[in-house]
């Protein structure tokens, strides 16, 4: 048994060991305190490179494609941002950029440098550093913001012309998939356990 | 009483990165954490006031940002610029009223609603408030929750911008309106960050030890 104090109500309490795939939840608040991954290294791994080929695939292809009075446009995810840095908005140009591609694309580096480090514990300092740089990424992460406001566009763009989806917006629902079965898998529990504490002793 | 002991009561510290449990020598000055090395806060620094400070922020962005237009469309030499609730009320008249919808909730409900939640939680821990915790900590997660999908308009905005480029026949260019409406995202989403939700219970463990 471990004693934790809840992250949101700060109450002490003892966490009980936990069965593969269960959870433990803060009594008093609700808050959920740990889950325990069935499998806490090498299903994320796997979600985590093959979330990085989609993430790939999804930035070097076209996502939307537009005919209208005998003319061609179309754009990249990358467009998206460049597209308004272009028309006279640079910051939110970059709120785009970050939350598009930047964010996410650090996130699945992060990840995936800390799941392979991992493997052999101990895993030195930087790899915990890592981890956290990972864990303020996730929020600002917006695929699936991202997918939703591109159909949205789709849909208004297809009123005043014809517009065609690309390769990118279907590996783009894939992604959206991926981070979401990343983020359950990930234990950052479990991680934490194989890494070298900052004040020089190895895991206890 | 002991099952509400809390780790700031027993003289810990629970590091927010890494959730080891730590005993500093000094409660007031508790160093780093051993493990990760992160500095250990028993609660988050100036919380309160970084909270107020950003939530202000955002409501002052909230008004240019409905205000001034987000797109200006200009198709066959005549311009048209349209704000958030313009765009709103353009994909409802073109018969597409479930997109309406959410954007109506995403651009509009979900800002408003994220900043007079935080003033809520804000005010309530300020005044000692001890009724509701558990249900005000739901509120708090569900503004955490929330708070990215506000971010659905600039993409829209963002994408159209990007693809609609057939000068000189048709072509869109973003208005002054989109970079207030996504300070007001960005904003709300750091000030949701830096609120810290276990001063929602702070006040109920100070109410307690008055009486006893």
């Amino acid at each position: 048994m471990e004693t934790v104090a809840c992250s949101e109500c700060d109450l002490l309490q003892h966490l009980p060991a936990l069965p593969p795939g269960g959870k433990a939840r803060c009594p008093r608040c609700g808050n959920t305190l740990a889950t325990r991954s069935i499998d806490p290294l090498d299903r994320p791994l796997a979600l985590t490179l093959a979330a990085a080929v989609v993430f790939i695939v999804a930035h070097t292809t076209e996502l939307l494609g537009l005919s209208a009075v005998g003319r061609q446009a179309s754009t990249t995810i990358a467009g998206g941002a460049l597209g308004m840095w272009r028309t006279g908005e640079p910051l939110t140009a970059v709120v785009v950029a970050f939350c598009a591609g930047i964010a996410p694309g650090a996130y699945i580096l992060l990840m995936l440098t800390v799941l392979l480090a991992v493997r052999r514990p101990p895993a030195p300092q930087w790899v915990g550093e890592m981890l956290r740089w990972g864990h303020a990424m996730s929020p600002w992460s917006m695929n699936e913001v991202m997918i939703l406001g591109i159909l949205v566009a789709l849909i208004k763009i297809a009123e005043l012309a014809t517009v065609e989806p690309g390769i990118a917006l279907y590996a783009m629902g894939a992604l959206v998939v991926l981070f979401a079965a990343m983020m359950i898998t990930i234990d950052p529990r479990e991680i934490w356990k194989r890494v070298e504490w900052a004040d020089g002793e190895a895991p206890r | 009483m002991t099952a509400e002991l809390t780790a700031a009561r027993a003289g810990l510290v629970s590091c927010e990165t890494c959730d080891l449990l730590a005993r500093p020598a000094e409660a007031a000055e508790p160093g780093y954490c051993p493990r990760c090395g992160v500095e250990l806060a028993s609660r988050r620094h100036h919380s309160i006031q970084y909270t107020w400070a950003l939530v202000i922020a955002a409501a002052i962005c909230y008004i240019p940002a409905n205000v001034l237009p987000v797109l200006t469309t200009t198709a066959l030499g005549s311009a048209d610029s349209d704000t958030i609730m313009g765009g709103v009320i353009l994909l409802y008249t073109t018969g597409s009223w479930p997109l309406a919808l959410i954007v109506l909730v995403a651009s509009v409900m979900v800002p408003l609603g994220k900043l007079v939640a935080l003033a809520y939680l804000l005010i309530t821990v300020q005044r000692g408030s001890i009724t509701s915790n558990r249900e005000r900590t739901r509120l708090y997660r569900m503004v955490e929750f929330i708070g990215r999908w506000s971010m659905l308009d600039v993409f829209v905005d963002a994408f159209t911008v990007a693809l609609v480029q057939l000068q000189p026949l048709m072509w869109v260019a973003p208005g002054p309106g989109v970079l207030f409406f996504a300070a007001v995202v960005v904003l709300t989403m750091i000030a949701a960050e830096s609120f810290d939700p276990r001063l929602i219970w702070d006040s109920s463990h100070a109410m307690k030890e008055h009486h006893a």
